[in-house]
């Protein structure tokens, strides 16, 4: 396979910096009990959100989980609102009202992160049914984890995206775990063998290699807008954070964890780019621009003031 | 006005109406293609507005209502059938959690202009499982509009209302008022969501009516003036948003109401609406409001017993007559 041209290789790398640098610095400020309630950070999956994006256009759609600031940032979102909206301040991305599991960005296609398993499973296939009527050719992205393939309505929508040939992928961030168990001690079956059932191609991926996502999801775009139909990617990732923000993750063992760090998708497409020539202090640069980045949103962000009562019930119905 | 149509003929008219009107206007639900709907209910949108517009899917409320919720997002205008009210649970998830959310949480920037038609209520001998109507469950969701209409006309223009409707609304159809033929509206007669109508005025007693209770308020009414009572009639139409308004100045000009619901009573509509009468009309009220409804307990299939289920004109009339005494 021919490898993929340096700027989509610099490209995904920088949205994986930004989505690292933009998670990392949440986790500090968790801990600090500046975020008010739960957040559920996507550090080390990043590539799965950076290739997948990256290889859609600007008029398709995303639909995300629960673990969805990685999609959000990488579908093209800045950080400050984003940041902003999980602090719940009044110049979020949705006015400060529902912070991290419901991130939802129009401009850009994103139908939203969700607080239900599964929840924006239908959604993008409906986006991907919409867009079939309207034949205009776009394309729509479920992002799951592999605890939502237990859930009964995501295979249902798998079923009728693959019955109705709807422009759709599936892109499962199979890290392994449904919160605080390990999906193998709770899934019968073998996952792929589950999505294969439903007779759609499905790519067993390396979740932790951006390049790779990024092909197989450029493959998977050109055939659903072909007309070809959906298909599922099954992206083995692992999360280095927990569940959620304050999870000590005591489920996790060490032997595991030392070995899925080892393959951080940052550190290995940067060794790649330093062997392909690119200056360490080219991306060195990069870094420090994704740092001053999230740097800023957490500091405007701290400053914005909250939202106030008039908005409590704003826009029930339009 | 057309001609004399049925309920059932109404909705479907409004729905090839909306369609030719707007191509965003898409129906999706089982057997409502080729098959024409399982009461006949879309006969001939197959055939006029093709597979991509009119989409039969399988067995799967959760997931092709949650699908449909996504093609609002994405810019359709989906009708999508749940072919019996009781299923609705099915979608419970995809109607609370998403549809009647995302406008709210999105800061405005999504909206789901959905319809959700369900075909609910009790006859035929369907059984416990598929006569049941849930609209007072999605009527106490906010972000949800809930209409419920009595007859042919209401049914077709609220109907057009709904589909123009930027919100998710759950439109239920009462499937034993399918055959029942009125003359309805034309193309552009559209009506305004949120309206209660008297159907017969009066002056000693509010009968209230959701759905086909109106009708058999009605046939009370006739019977309540052979004895000198006057009732007044009024058909709810909308449960949300509620016409509180409309329903207040039927209590203030008859001093009595009652709410007559094809729904078991405890926490039922009738609750909402002799609560928010009580408080919006205390002063003006001689009686307390009274509310008749289905019986509080599943709905049997066997002829025998399903025919108690549901207050008749008797058992209304004796309702009135009792909060008359007072």
């Amino acid at each position: 396979m021919a490898e993929l041209d340096q700027k989509t290789q610099l490209r995904l790398w920088r949205d994986m910096v930004l989505i690292r640098a933009f998670e990392t610095r949440l986790q500090t400020l968790f801990r600090a009990g500046r975020v008010p309630g739960l957040t559920h950070l996507c550090t080390g999956q990043e590539a799965v959100a950076a290739g997948t994006c990256a290889a859609l256009a600007e008029h398709d759609m995303i639909a995300s989980s629960h673990r969805g600031h990685g999609h959000t940032l990488a579908r093209g979102t800045p950080p400050g609102p984003v940041m902003a909206e999980i602090l719940g301040r009044a110049t979020g991305l949705c006015g400060g009202r529902v912070g991290s599991m419901h991130l939802f960005d129009a401009e850009r296609g994103n139908l939203g992160t969700n607080g239900i398993v599964g929840g924006g499973v239908p959604l993008a296939v409906g986006a991907g049914l919409a867009a079939r009527a309207a034949g205009d050719g776009r394309v729509a992205a479920a992002f799951f984890g592999d605890g939502a393939l237990n859930q009964g309505v995501v295979l249902e929508c798998v079923n009728m995206a693959v019955i109705w040939t709807l422009p759709v992928l599936m892109v499962c961030e199979h890290n392994g775990y449904g919160e605080f168990t390990a999906s193998d001690e709770v899934t019968a079956g073998d996952i792929r063998d589950r999505l294969a059932a439903y007779d759609l191609p499905v790519e067993d991926i390396d979740g932790m290699d951006a390049s790779v996502v990024f092909e197989t999801a450029a493959r998977a775009v050109a055939r659903a807008r072909a007309g070809k139909g959906p298909t599922a990617i099954l992206a083995r990732a692992w999360r280095f954070s927990g569940h959620h923000a304050g999870d000590a993750q005591d489920y996790k063992d060490d032997a595991e964890t030392k070995a899925w760090r080892a393959r951080d998708p940052i550190e290995r497409l940067r060794a790649r780019l330093e062997a392909d020539g690119v200056p360490a202090a080219d991306l060195d640069a990069i870094e420090a621009e994704a740092g001053a980045r999230v740097a800023k949103a957490a500091r405007d962000a701290l400053a914005a003031r909250e939202p106030d009562s008039a908005q409590l019930l704003q826009g029930v119905y339009a | 006005m057309t001609g004399a149509t049925t309920f059932r003929d109404a909705v479907r008219d409004a729905l090839a109406e909306e369609m030719d009107r707007d191509p965003r206007v898409i129906l999706i639900g089982e057997d409502v293609g080729p098959a024409g709907g399982v009461f006949q209910q879309t006969q001939g949108l197959y055939d006029r507005f093709g597979p991509v517009r009119v989409i039969d899917t399988p067995i799967s409320e959760a997931g092709f209502v949650g699908i449909a919720i996504g093609a609002a997002m994405a810019g359709m205008r989906p009708v999508v059938e749940v072919m019996f009210g009781d299923f609705l649970t099915l979608g419970l998830d995809q109607i609370v959690n998403q549809a009647a959310k995302v406008h709210w949480m999105s800061g405005g920037q999504f909206r789901v202009p959905l319809v959700i038609r369900s075909a609910v209520g009790v006859g035929g001998a369907t059984g416990p499982q598929h006569s049941q109507s849930f609209h007072a469950w999605v009527a106490h969701v906010p972000g949800l509009k809930v209409v419920y209409p009595s007859g042919p006309a209401d049914a077709k223009a609220l109907f057009k209302a709904a589909v123009r409707d930027d919100n998710p609304v759950i439109f239920f159809e009462d499937r034993m008022s399918y055959g029942a033929k009125a003359p309805v509206g034309g193309p552009e007669d559209v009506a305004r969501l949120g309206e209660s109508a008297v159907r017969r005025q009066g002056s000693d007693i509010a009968l209230i009516g959701i759905g086909r209770m109106t009708a058999l308020a009605l046939e009370a009414a006739d019977r309540l003036a052979d004895d000198g009572i006057s009732a007044e009639v009024v058909d709810v139409r909308s449960l949300r948003p509620l016409d509180v308004e409309g329903l207040t100045a039927a209590l203030r000009r008859t001093h009595r109401a009652l709410v007559l619901d094809p729904a078991p009573r405890a926490y039922g509509a009738g609750a909402e609406i002799a609560a928010t009468l009580q408080e919006s009309a205390f002063d003006w009220l001689d009686a307390p409001v009274g509310r008749l409804g289905m019986s509080e307990g599943p709905v049997p299939f066997a002829p025998a017993l399903e025919r108690l289920v549901l207050p008749d004109a008797t058992r209304i009339v004796q309702g009135a007559r009792e909060l008359i005494g007072r």
